[in-house]
């Protein structure tokens, strides 16, 4: 029997602090080339303070944090909301628990709550992951 | 205002190759330190046939389309004033490097809140790979600042 319960606490992922480096690296991996996230000049007339990190770098995050908990393979479903944007500076840490424990099939799954927030505790992702974690008995 | 009746409104498919060189230049880009990202060994240690994509690398494949968001043409949108709202995936089988994924949209609904000052677009994407396995399917909003 698998020691994960609801409750179960899924490790933290502390990042380092978004810069544009960072921005610019995600922009040519991702090929979400939108200038709003690596050109100032752009974002300024957009009505921005300044250029801000993609929502999917940190759902990426996210999902970094599961894969280092569960493997991958065990991953049947991952999604978030994006609550808040993740300004440049920002430090971001992503956080979650296991608050449910379901069976499907021949798999037994736990229902976690995950999030991603900056370091005033203000969240910015705000999701859900459906994993593996056992066979049913 | 968004043209509402371009609900169902399905994109022209389009097919992509996993590429492994592109695989590790994501895992870079995203800080990703587990080895099975990045060494193919390891991968195959982990059971995995080869380099597999990580879990958000599905949406990368999206911007392998042939025009970069062509949600953004269709609906006369501006890239400027596009959020990203919300993203769900649900995996059937793993992306590995040196598949084949053909991806298919379409708009599934639109709508709008505060009056008109937020308008959503939601998209349904489907994934398959060579041997016509769905592998993941995913729904996508877009947020459109009209203020």
């Amino acid at each position: 029997m698998s020691e994960i319960q609801p409750g179960t606490e899924i490790p933290a992922l502390q990042l380092p602090p978004i810069s544009r480096y960072t921005l610019a690296l995600y922009a040519g991996a991702s090929g979400d080339h939108n200038p709003i996230h690596i050109d100032s000049d752009f974002a300024k007339e957009a009505g921005m303070p300044d250029v801000f990190a993609h929502g999917m770098l940190s759902m990426a995050y996210l999902g970094r944090m599961l894969t280092n908990w569960q493997p991958q393979a065990s991953l049947r479903k991952f999604g978030c909301r994006f609550a808040s944007i993740t300004q440049l500076h920002d430090v971001i840490s992503c956080s979650g628990k296991v608050v449910e424990i379901t069976e499907s099939g021949e798999e037994v799954l736990a229902r976690c709550e995950i999030q991603a927030a900056r370091a005033n505790g203000e969240k910015t992702l705000i999701g859900e992951a459906l994993v593996v974690v056992g066979a049913s008995s | 205002m968004l043209d509402k009746s371009r609900i169902g409104h399905e994109f022209a498919s389009f097919t992509t190759d996993i590429e492994k060189g592109r695989l590790k230049f994501f895992a870079k880009a995203i800080g990703e330190t587990n080895p099975i990202y990045t060494d193919e060994a390891a991968a195959k240690a982990a059971g995995y046939r080869t380099l597999p994509a990580p879990p958000t690398f599905t949406m990368v494949v999206d911007m392998e389309a042939p025009e970069f968001l062509p949600l953004l043409d269709l609906l006369n949108m501006d890239i400027a004033r596009i959020l990203h709202g919300d993203q769900n995936f649900e995996y059937f089988q793993p992306i590995c490097a040196g598949d084949r994924i053909t991806v298919s949209g379409r708009i599934a609904d639109m709508f709008e809140k505060k009056g008109g000052a937020l308008e959503f677009v939601v998209m349904e994407y489907t994934y398959t790979n060579q041997d016509d396995e769905l592998v993941v399917r995913a729904t996508s909003t877009l947020v459109h600042r009209n203020g």
